[in-house]
């Protein structure tokens, strides 16, 4: 029996009246990657954001680990195992790689357990290592959304949810840190993914959701999802092999 | 002008310098955490000195009445910002400045209503004669002015730079949202910014007050200097407002000694526009906010 981490009811949310996501509904178990894909602007940030307490929901469920955690604070949010990985980094430009990984461990008590973490997340990025003493703002894109993402790593989560980790970034290093997600995937944790490039997410993912102005309008296996002919046309550009 | 002459007024800057740098250091503080400028600054610079006197009338020691003025104008910094600004938090930085300038005319009104208008005296820290330096005679305050200053500077500069706790503040003053997504407690933060702020100007208030008199309407000219000298040193770092404080007192004393003192208060005014017209990211800051 898979155990459910994260599970989300009829969420509603949006910035003051303007609803931006409406009534969506998933669960992530342990050891699943499951992605959110569909155009710019269909919510998808927007349901990251409100999963991870930046936006207030204003209905529906998220229930993590079987405590409900609906409208919790993201600085508590951490602390129960959910952290996320925004859209465009928020990382710390002037501050240093280590310090931008310290503060990932912010919540975190153990100084034995934090060194561990550092470990391990500087094996999974080795890069992250030499440039341990750099400012986050001298890094290259690529090297950027690693330590956005070994920062997230730093707080022990159960839960990751991911924005875009693939935007602006070449193939090689997009292969590199969905090599990583795999990993970190098979050991357990469980991957919340909204990605634009839905042939990449649905090539790691085991399950997805398609979500266009707000809504879940398809939802299933990823290998379902790809070989469906509507999600095929529209969001894995097979009109190009059609012509 | 001898050179003993110049010493002295150098070293008179370099007085009012160290108490501009502590109000400094408020509006610093404040504005790395929330992006706001405090104007209600001053009016902590006067309930320092203000509630010191009140503390030795009341027949505190000395040092208990100071160290308590200062405990108490944080609490009440804590609460401004808990109780007048944290619920208008959404409304935008136009109204929480508003607010903090309505905050700074309670604030004097109050201390007129419960403390009288008159001018008040608090006793020296340690009393003895000038102590004689190159020519220069330099109160015993004076050392007591900048002994505080710098344990002040030293030891923000290191809680900024080595302790968790600075390193939070530092991430607020970078990203609220992000720092909230590491944990980081940031409403806490801007209200701990708000009480630290509050009592470095407290301070400054209570250390001056022995060599200048104390009354409810210092604040005002204190959050000018304050602010003159923390845009100066470009609102970064401690280190900055510190520099920022001690180069405007330094550059009104001198303009005393070469001008004449009617020019004293217009100083400040000139280095405020002159630094905005000019240079509005001041001596230290870097031009645009750096952003990943």
């Amino acid at each position: 029996m898979p155990e459910v981490l994260l599970r989300v009811e009829g969420l509603d949310a949006g910035y003051g009246r303007v609803p931006v996501i409406r009534g969506a509904s998933l669960e992530v178990m342990r050891g699943e990657i499951v992605t959110i894909i569909g155009a710019n602007g269909a919510g998808k940030s927007t349901l990251l954001k409100t999963i991870a307490g930046l936006v207030r929901p204003t209905a529906g469920n998220v229930t993590l680990e079987d405590r409900d955690v609906t409208g919790l604070a993201p600085e508590r949010l951490v602390r129960r195992g959910l952290a996320l990985v925004p859209e465009a980094r928020m990382l710390f430009g002037p501050m240093s790689v280590a310090e931008n990984l310290a503060l990932g461990a912010h919540t975190r008590r153990s100084t034995a357990e934090v060194a561990d973490s550092l470990k391990r997340v500087n094996s999974l990025f080795p890069v992250l290592a030499e440039r341990s003493s750099q400012p986050a703002s001298t890094l290259s894109g690529g090297e950027q959304q690693m330590l956005a993402i070994a920062r997230a790593l730093m707080s022990n989560p159960r839960v990751l949810l991911l924005d875009e980790p693939s935007l602006g970034l070449a193939p090689k290093v997009i292969a590199d840190i969905f090599g990583v997600l795999d990993d970190l995937r098979s050991e357990g944790l469980g991957i919340l993914l909204v990605e634009q490039d839905a042939n990449l997410a649905l090539k790691h993912a085991q399950r997805g959701h398609v979500m266009r102005s707000g809504h879940m309008v398809l939802s299933g296996a990823a290998s379902e999802l790809a070989d469906n002919d509507d999600v095929r046309l529209i969001y894995l550009g097979a009109w190009h092999g059609k012509e | 002008m001898s050179s003993s002459e110049l010493l002295q007024f150098v070293v008179s800057g370099l007085q009012n310098g160290a108490v501009y740098a502590l109000v400094a250091l408020g509006f610093t503080l404040v504005y790395a955490s929330t992006g706001i400028i405090n104007f209600a600054q001053g009016e902590f610079f006067m309930l320092g000195g203000v509630l010191a006197v009140a503390g030795v009338r009341f027949g505190l020691p000395l040092p208990l009445a100071v160290v308590a003025s200062v405990l108490v104008s944080a609490g009440i910094g804590v609460a401004l910002e808990r109780f007048a600004l944290r619920p208008r938090r959404d409304s935008g930085g136009l109204v929480l400045i508003i607010i903090t300038i309505g905050a700074s005319m309670v604030l004097k009104s109050l201390a007129r209503h419960i403390f009288g208008p008159n001018e008040m005296a608090l006793p020296a820290f340690t009393p003895g004669p000038p102590v004689i330096i190159g020519g220069a005679a330099i109160d015993p305050q004076v050392l007591w002015i900048w002994g505080l200053t710098f344990v002040v500077v030293v030891a923000l500069t290191l809680v900024y730079a080595k302790t968790k706790l600075g390193r939070a503040m530092r991430a607020c003053s970078l990203s609220h949202d992000a720092a909230r997504l590491m944990g980081v407690d940031t409403a806490g933060v801007v209200m701990l910014s708000f009480g630290l702020a509050a009592a470095l100007g407290a301070l400054g208030g209570a250390v001056v007050a022995p060599l200048t008199q104390t009354a409810f309407d210092v604040g005002a000219r204190a959050g000018i200097k304050g602010f003159a000298a923390a845009i100066l040193g470009g609102l970064g770092s401690p280190v900055a407002a510190v520099v920022g404080g001690l180069l405007l007192g330094v550059l009104e004393s001198l303009s005393v000694g070469f001008l004449s003192s009617t020019y004293k208060d217009v100083i400040s005014l000139v280095v405020l526009l002159a630094v905005l017209f000019l240079r509005p990211q001041g001596l230290f800051g870097r031009a645009g906010k750096e952003k990943v």
